[in-house]
């Protein structure tokens, strides 16, 4: 049986996405959160190592699956970053023929796009990214992690003192 | 709060659609009850969001889900709809918060449950149980480690 029970973040390894340089932060986030999309506008902005992990709420936010396997799906054309500030940047668009108009202005092979979202590779990656939140005790969105501490919420300023102290 | 091995106090109590829901329905099951403040605040929203999304794991290790809060029927039907939830959500409505009184979980201050989970094995047996610091959410972890951790029967 696959365990679920409690585990630290995995470490930040090569199949993470990963931009930035400075105190590593674990994000686990949702694409269609609006919270997260504000905590994006902050860290965006702070010099830090951002590594982001998939942490899709569907019976909350309906279309978070399909956003992150966007995200992904542009990945496997090195456009991950692109699709992440895209969808964050602009929640109020995010039905399929608006997934395809922000793959075609990032120049994207729309064939591949598509059936790579779909695929069972995309949706392994994502699933993987939730049980690991999960098991880390994620229990809101978004939940930053630095140096192993779980800062819930907006990044505020307990987050940026705990950044602040690992730089 | 209530401790483990101490039997679990018995209820009747109407769920969102106004069905009573006993204990004792779950006799011969594990079932864990979800004690949180109030139906649409924010912090709850998302506990129990998170919760609906690994339900059908938790029911794959054998335990069922129900919340219970002090808000009406009608109040958590919307809630259920308006988050898309399945679990279900009884009312401890009336008298106000006697469940959670019974479950050593009522806070006085606010008037409402405290945020806490109690495991209920299928004997009726207290299992364990969590009480959550103020604000904090307890992530569904532990809720995995309490169900790995339990005596087999």
């Amino acid at each position: 049986m696959t365990r679920w029970s409690s585990a630290p973040p995995p470490e930040p390894g090569p199949a993470d996405h990963t931009r930035g340089e400075g105190p590593v932060v674990i994000e686990y986030a949702d694409l269609e959160c609006p919270y997260c999309a504000k905590a994006h506008l902050i860290l965006k902005e702070l010099p830090v190592t951002r590594v982001f992990r998939h942490f899709p709420v569907t019976s909350k936010h309906p279309r978070a699956r399909a956003l992150a396997a966007a995200a992904e799906a542009a990945g496997l054309q090195g456009r991950f970053w692109e699709m992440h500030d895209s969808l964050l940047e602009d929640q109020g668009h995010l039905d399929d023929p608006h997934l395809w108009d922000r793959a075609r202005a990032l120049d994207l092979d729309l064939d591949r796009f598509e059936a790579d979202r779909r695929s069972p590779r995309v949706k392994d990656r994502i699933d993987a990214d939730f049980r690991s939140g999960i098991r880390a005790g994620v229990a809101t969105t978004p939940t930053q992690f630095v140096a192993g501490e779980p800062h819930p919420g907006v990044p505020g300023a307990s987050f940026e003192r705990a950044v602040r102290s690992g730089s | 709060m209530i401790e483990p091995g101490s039997p679990a106090p018995d209820f009747s109590l109407p769920d969102q659609d106004g069905k009573r829901v006993s204990l004792s329905d779950f006799s011969g099951e594990t079932v864990v009850l979800v004690f949180y403040p109030s139906d649409f605040s924010p912090v709850c929203t998302d506990q129990l969001s998170v919760y609906q999304e690994v339900l059908p794991q938790l029911e794959e290790q054998g335990a069922k889900l129900v919340g219970v809060s002090v808000d009406g029927a009608f109040c958590h039907k919307a809630f259920q709809h308006h988050h898309g939830l399945t679990i279900p959500l009884l009312a401890d409505f009336h008298p106000k918060g006697e469940v959670a009184k019974a479950y050593g979980v009522w806070s006085e201050e606010h008037g409402v449950s405290s945020r806490a989970l109690v495991m209920v094995g299928p004997d009726g047996t207290v299992e364990w149980s969590y009480l959550s610091p103020p604000l904090e959410i307890p992530g569904a972890n532990l809720i995995f480690d309490a169900l790995e951790q339990r005596t087999p029967a």
